[in-house]
Order: structure tokens, then C-alpha cells, then sequence
């Protein structure tokens, strides 16, 4: 419903029931896989390709009304984008605290530093405050990685990966505004190649990293879960991004979009651009430092 | 457009299933948390039944753990986070003079996101094993490495509370940062809308940190991760420090919104503008930024740095300046008024008084080397329930009866609210004072049993909970009555009231609020 000037409401609608049904099922399905129920993989399935399905169906209805909106329908989904990136921002912050936390405190005070001598003499005599961790305090428990993951083979060429399709999709952001769009599509497709390109490498990494050679995995102790915790909702992210790239390629391709009007296309250029930046803060303090 | 077009509803249950109305899903959401208040309360007093006699009574112990702490959980995100999004929604579309939120289909899915989070979480209760047992803190490695099986439906539960919290408080900032009427500018929106602007900032940023925490310990649990293992180099402390981080501005999230339905009742029942307005704003934001730097005051006794539990010591004190500036001003607007005492005005100088003693008792406890004594004591219980019940729900009381009139176009039972208020008043101190003589005996908190000598007080609380809990039935017979009829309420509904939904809108207000933006000067 569109009111006289200017606001617009919309009608009744039933995508944000179906949302919450289908984000319930996937839950209860996620949690049923854990504890090994019989019946978690299929609800968890159905969970996860109801919730796109109703993705799908709400995006659609938003694309097709689009066309009523006005300017301040427009402010309204750009804020609600930049606080959603917002609070994605503040998800990642949550686990790089725990990462300096463990190294800057747990560390030392494990190794015996402060007032901790007797935790280090007593309990854990043969546990080496240094990051990585290559012995964990009980290395039986959490057996520790043979070696850490290092930072110019894979993870370097994915920095390169990344970095460049935040320039490609830049380049075809300029061209949707100058109407190019032979040219956006050609870009769009190179972002999304860089994209998957990095998927890829990020999964040949986690093949190399969970190879009994190097024995590095989630159970590895605490490099291990702040390494796998960070760089794989990391890779989840790029995968959402990923996708919202698609999406953005196939409407392109569909014609979508005007050179003034594209906010779909910004919006996912923009969580394109925060996944990028979250990958830097990775590189330099899980790889590098 | 003609002027019933826009009173037009939707009928039936889809009205609600499908909404996108601010005021309907606002209903939801309130009533919602009303179902939430008596569950959860029906939990206190299973809680306060076992407390009445020492020894083990009625309920086993680990059923005592389970009641405490699916009675935390429930009274923080489904009854007073819940109440507070209700009131936002009603009223910050009325006050900034929009038509509805901004996005109004975001707002109806974070309104049915917590039928679900709630059913799962209450579930917990009838699985095997037990429901949730160690505090509604969760601290590992109590919810780690010796939580039930169901803790995994708590920790999804708690993921799509955070997903509700999130897509709400966008909600929020965007249709107050976007949908003003022209003229209202920031410096001229009333407190309870720039309250909920900053808590709805607040919410955005420790949410997501909640719902990291919980993956930790999901990930702890089930996938050999080792956050808060020492044994792989992690640290249960680290559990706490990320817990806090989200728990400590999650505390002002629950009393921010409290504050702006003061700020806006104080004026109307003094018949003056409320006292230094901008000072308010500016108070408010200051007690924001803070509480981003306090965490640690709750792990004073886990072991920290000396730096640190000073840092945090002098920080937290620094938090009773804005607040004392909040005080002050509510005070200074009542001084010389021409006050009249309605219900809403009752609870709200209540509000003050009670409030301000919850704030004492936390300043007491800010001091480190003091706060060695009072750790886990019940003189912790009673500092935050005088903040969350006589704090958090009297401001949601006051604000129901301030504003039934404008939602529903008529005036409650004014005796029924006076009673309602003064044995709620009564009876709620009966409840929790003595607490504050238990904790500083060194009863702890959350056990199921006590020494002899402790009888006397704990069987003063219990039976100051049982007519507390009782009364609010009374609460909800004058809600419903008010709903259902009684003398009409005047569009201004109280004298002294100002603000565009009194101004300018009639009582009940119609359906979509403003579908021509108003002038504000």
C-alpha cells in the first residue's frame, strides 16, 4: 500500500512466517544431526532448502514491487544493509577476541607466567607458551598440529584472489552506472570466477591442513579451533557472498538493474567488499603474526 | 486516499500470521511477553516454594537449577526484551510521526522468530536428561563439558532470539534514523525514542557476540573445539570475558528503554517539561559507551590481573555519573510541579525510588575488594532484581498504563491500577529487601537449601513473591477489562501529555499511524 505522499507499506504478506518456519526447521534439524538422530539429516536438509526456497520467493516479491518504491524505501534498505553488516562485523568480533585472548593471556598464564608458576609445574609441565601451539597442555586429550599453517603458499594466492575481485566488482559496478553492460557482465563473471576460485583453494587448504602429515583440525586444541572457528565462518560468508554475487550476475544478465538504480547490486558489493576485509584482519593475525 | 481506507484491517488469524502493522505486531510482541511473565513467574514461585522452609522440600535439586535458570533466561529475552520491542514498536512511529516501521515485514518475522525460540528453549524441560542446569549464564565449563544433551536445543534457541533482536533493532534504528517527520529533528525526539535508538545500537553490537559465544560452546561440545578447554590451551575464563562483553550492555538494553518511559511519564503527571532534556541524550549515550568497558565487574572473584579488576572497578563507578545525572533531572522535573498521581505516575516515582536503590547496591558491589563478599551472595539476586523488576517491569507497568488508553481508546480501571500498584509496591520489597541482609550473611545464590538461620528472611521473600506473583493476575483482568471497554479516553488522555501520538492522534489510535507526515515545529 502506497499512501499519497509517498510513504509506502507493505500489504500483508506471508514470506516472514514461512521465514521463521523454516529457520525453526533447520535449527531443530542442525540439532538433531548432532545428537545422531535418524531423522536430523532430512529435517536439516529440508530446513536449509526450505529457507532458500523462501528466500527465493521473498526476494522475488521484493524485486517485482521494486518498482513502486520510493526514495525513502531506498534509505530505508541501505541503513538496514550497513547495520546488518554492522552486527555480521561484531560476529567476527566475538571470535578474534577469543584468538587474543588465547594468545595475548591464556598463553603465558598456561606457561606459567604471573601467579600461575604452579598451574605450569603442576598440571601442565610440558606445555610451551608459543603461538602456534604445537604442544597443548594435555597433548593427549587435544593432540597438537605436527606443524602451523603457513602464510605465502594458498593463503597468499587467496589473499591476491580476494583482493582482485574486490577491484572486478568495483569495475563492474562503474559500468552498470555508465550503462556498459556487455562490460558489467564480463566483470561480474570474473568476480564470480575469483570468488569460487578462492572456495576452491580454501578447500584444498582444509584437505592439506586435515592430512595426517600435518594434523591440523578443529580437535587440535585452541590454534586449531580459532584457526578452523575464523577461517570457516570466513568461508561461509564468501559462500553467502558468493551466491549473492550470482544472484546479482543473473539478474544483470536478466537485464536488471538501471544505472541509477541497482541497490541490490550495491548492497551485495558491499558485503562482497566487508568479506574481503574481514579475510585481511585474518591473513594478518591467523597467518601472519 | 479516503480516510477509512486507512483503517481498513486485515481479519482473521492472518491478520496476525501475516501482519505488517507496527500496532498489531506491537500487540504480539506484548502480549507475548505477558504469557512469558507468568511462565516465567510460575518458575519463581516453584523457586521461592522450595526456598520457603531449609532442607529439600518439594522439587529435586537439579530440578531447582533448572528452574533458575530457565527463569533467568525467560524474564531477560522473553518477557522485559520482548515488552520493551512491543512498547518501540507502538510508539516510535507515533512519536516520529511515520505511518509504520520501515520495514514492516522484517518486523513481523522477528516477532515469529520467538514463538519458536521459546517453544524450543521451554521444550528443554521434557527431554531426556534435563533442561538447561547451570545458571542462566551458562558458564562453561558447566555448560560445556558437563551440560545436559539439551543445552544444544538451548544454544539454537538462543541463536534465533539473536536473529529476533537483530532483524528488530535494524528495525528500529532505521525507521528512527529515516521515517522522522520533517521538522523532528534528532534534538527535538522524545527521550523514550532516543532511548530506544541507543539500545537498539546497543543490541546490534553484543548480539552477534552472543551468538558467537554460543557457537563456541556448540562447537566445544560437539566438534572437539577446546575455547574454553585448558587442557587444549583455551580458557573457561574466556567464556566469561565474551559472555559479559555481550551480558554487560545486554543489562542496559534492559533499562534504557525503562528510562525513556520515565523520562516521558515524570513530565506528563508534572505538568513541566522534563528537566534538561539534552542532558538526558547525553547521559543516556554516555551510560551506552560505557558499558562496552565494564564486563569484568561481574568476574571480580575468577582471577584477573590487579590492572584489570581496577580498571574495571573505577570504570563501573564512572557509570553512576550519567546515571545520577538521570536521577537528578527526574527529580528536578517534578520539583515544583503540579503533580497528580495516576497509576502511571505511582509506578513511576516508585520506578525512581526502587530503581536508585538497585543502582546503590550495584555501586556497593562495583568496589572489587567488597564485591569478594558479595559475589554469588543472594545481596547479587536482590541488587538485580531491584533493577529488572522494580527497574525494567514497573517502567513496563507504568508505560502499559500510561498508554492503554491512547492503544485502546479507553481508560483503565484507575482503582484496580491503584491497587495493583500498591500491593505490587508492597509486596515486591517484602520480596527482595530481605535478600539484601541474606546476601551480606553469606547465603549463595541458586542452592536449593539453606542453614537454619537464614529462615526467617527467606520465608519473608517467599511470601512477598507469592502476593507479588499473585497480584499481577490482577494486572491482566485490567488490561483486559481496559481493552474490552470503560469510560472513553480523550485523544490527549492525560492533561499534561504531550508528544504527536497524544497530540495528534485520536484515541484508539487508527491504524496506520500518520499516513500524511505532520508538521513539527
Amino acid at each position: 500500500m502506497s499512501t499519497n505522499d509517498g510513504y509506502y507499506i507493505p500489504e500483508p504478506s506471508k514470506w516472514p512466517i514461512i521465514a521463521s518456519l523454516t529457520l525453526f526447521v533447520t535449527v531443530f534439524g542442525a540439532v538433531n544431526t548432532i545428537h545422531g538422530t535418524s531423522i536430523g539429516m532430512p529435517v536439516l536438509m529440508i530446513g536449509l532448502i526450505s529457507v532458500l526456497a523462501m528466500m527465493y520467493g521473498w526476494f522475488s516479491t521484493v524485486v517485482a514491487e521494486s518498482p513502486s518504491y520510493n526514495g525513502q524505501v531506498d534509505v530505508s534498505f541501505r541503513m538496514g544493509m550497513m547495520w546488518f553488516i554492522l552486527s555480521e562485523v561484531m560476529f567476527f568480533a566475538a571470535f578474534f577476541g577469543a584468538l587474543f585472548y588465547a594468545r595475548v593471556l591464556v598463553m603465558p598464564w598456561l606457561g606459567g607466567a604471573g601467579n600461575n608458576a604452579m598451574t605450569h609445574e603442576i598440571l601442565w609441565p610440558t606445555f610451551e607458551a608459543v603461538w602456534p601451539v604445537l604442544t597443548n597442555p594435555d597433548n593427549t586429550a587435544f593432540v597438537a598440529p605436527k606443524e602451523a599453517m603457513g602464510a605465502w603458499g594458498l593463503p597468499a594466492i587467496n589473499t591476491l584472489l580476494l583482493l582482485t575481485s574486490s577491484v572486478t566488482l568495483t569495475i563492474a559496478h562503474h559500468a552498470l552506472r555508465k550503462g556498459e553492460r556487455a562490460k558489467l557482465n564480463l566483470w561480474m563473471v570474473i568476480t564470480l570466477a575469483l570468488g569460487v576460485g578462492f572456495l576452491v583453494l580454501q578447500v584444498i587448504e582444509y584437505m592439506h591442513a586435515y592430512d595426517e602429515s600435518m594434523g591440523l583440525t578443529l580437535a587440535s586444541g585452541i590454534y586449531g579451533s580459532t584457526f578452523f572457528m575464523l577461517t570457516g565462518f570466513h568461508g561461509f560468508h564468501v559462500t553467502i557472498g558468493g551466491i549473492m554475487i550470482a544472484v546479482m550476475l543473473v539478474r544483470c544478465l536478466k537485464g536488471h538493474f538501471t544505472a541509477d538504480n541497482h541497490f541490490a547490486f550495491e548492497a551485495a558489493a558491499w558485503y562482497w567488499h566487508f568479506v574481503d576485509v574481514v579475510w585481511l584482519g585474518l591473513f594478518i593475525f591467523v597467518y601472519i603474526l | 486516499m479516503s480516510e477509512d481506507h486507512h483503517d481498513h484491517k486485515p481479519t482473521g488469524i492472518g491478520r496476525w500470521l501475516f501482519s505488517t502493522n507496527h500496532k498489531d505486531i506491537g500487540t504480539m510482541y506484548l502480549w507475548f511477553s505477558f504469557l512469558m511473565l507468568f511462565i516465567g513467574g510460575g518458575m519463581a514461585m516453584i523457586i521461592r516454594a522450595e526456598l520457603y522452609q531449609p532442607g529439600m522440600q518439594l522439587i529435586e535439586p537439579d530440578f531447582f537449577n533448572q528452574m533458575t535458570t530457565l527463569h533467568g533466561l525467560i524474564m531477560v529475552f522473553g518477557v522485559i526484551m520482548p515488552a520493551f520491542v512491543g512498547f518501540a514498536n507502538w510508539l516510535v512511529p507515533m512519536m516520529i510521526g511515520a505511518p509504520d516501521m520501515a520495514l514492516p515485514r522484517m518486523n513481523n518475522m522477528s516477532f515469529w522468530i520467538l514463538p519458536f525460540a521459546f517453544g524450543t528453549l521451554i521444550s528443554t524441560l521434557f527431554m531426556e536428561g534435563s533442561a538447561p542446569n547451570f545458571g542462566w549464564t551458562f558458564y562453561a565449563p558447566l555448560s560445556t563439558t558437563y551440560g545436559p544433551a539439551s543445552t544444544d536445543y538451548f544454544i539454537f534457541g538462543v541463536h534465533l532470539m539473536g536473529i529476533s533482536s537483530i532483524m528488530g533493532s535494524i528495525n528500529v534504528i532505521v525507521t528512527i534514523l529515516n521515517m522522522r517527520a520533517p521538522g523532528m529533528t534528532l534534538m527535538k525526539m522524545p527521550i523514550f525514542v532516543w532511548t530506544w535508538l541507543i539500545t537498539a545500537f546497543l543490541l546490534i553490537a553484543v548480539m552477534p557476540v552472543l551468538a558467537g559465544v554460543v557457537t563456541m560452546m556448540l562447537t566445544d561440545r560437539n566438534f572437539g573445539t577446546s575455547f574454553f578447554e585448558a587442557s587444549g590451551g583455551g580458557d573457561p575464563v574466556m567464556f566469561q570475558h565474551v559472555f559479559w562483553f555481550f551480558g554487560h550492555p545486554e543489562v542496559y538494553i534492559m533499562i534504557l528503554p525503562s528510562f525513556g518511559i520515565i523520562s516521558q511519564i515524570i513530565p506528563t503527571f508534572s505538568r513541566k517539561k522534563l528537566f534538561g532534556y539534552s542532558s538526558m541524550v547525553y547521559a543516556t549515550s554516555s551510560i551506552a559507551i560505557l558499558s562496552f568497558i565494564v564486563w569484568a565487574h561481574h568476574m571480580y572473584t575468577v582471577g584477573m590481573p590487579l590492572a584489570g579488576e581496577l580498571f574495571f572497578m573505577l570504570a563501573t563507578m564512572l557509570i553512576a555519573v550519567p546515571t545520577g545525572v538521570k536521577v537528578f533531572n527526574w527529580t528536578a522535573t517534578m520539583w515544583r510541579g503540579s503533580l497528580t498521581f495516576e497509576t502511571p505516575m505511582m509506578f513511576a516515582i516508585a520506578f525512581i525510588i526502587l530503581f536508585t536503590i538497585g543502582g546503590f547496591s550495584g555501586l556497593m558491589m562495583s568496589i572489587t575488594p567488597v564485591d569478594f563478599q558479595y559475589h554469588d551472595t543472594y545481596f547479587i539476586v536482590a541488587h538485580f532484581h531491584y533493577v529488572l523488576v522494580t527497574g525494567a517491569l514497573f517502567a513496563i507497568f507504568a508505560g502499559a498504563y500510561y498508554w492503554l488508553p491512547k492503544w485502546t481508546g479507553n481508560m483503565y480501571d484507575e482503582t484496580l491500577g491503584k491497587i495493583h500498584f500498591w500491593i505490587s509496591l508492597v509486596s515486591v520489597n517484602v520480596l527482595f529487601f530481605p535478600m539484601h541482609f541474606l546476601g551480606l550473611a553469606g547465603m549463595p545464590r541458586r542452592i536449593p537449601d539453606y542453614a537454619l538461620q537464614f529462615t526467617d528472611f527467606n520465608q519473608m521473600a517467599s511470601i512477598g513473591a507469592f502476593v507479588f506473583g499473585g497480584i499481577q493476575l490482577l494486572f491482566l483482568y485490567i488490561v483486559i477489562k481496559c481493552i474490552r471497554g470503560g469510560e472513553k479516553a480523550t485523544d490527549r488522555v492525560w492533561e499534561g501529555a504531550e508528544g504527536l501520538e497524544f497530540e495528534q492522534l485520536p484515541s484508539p489510535a487508527p491504524f496506520h499511524s500518520f499516513t500524511e507526515a505532520p508538521e513539527v515545529k
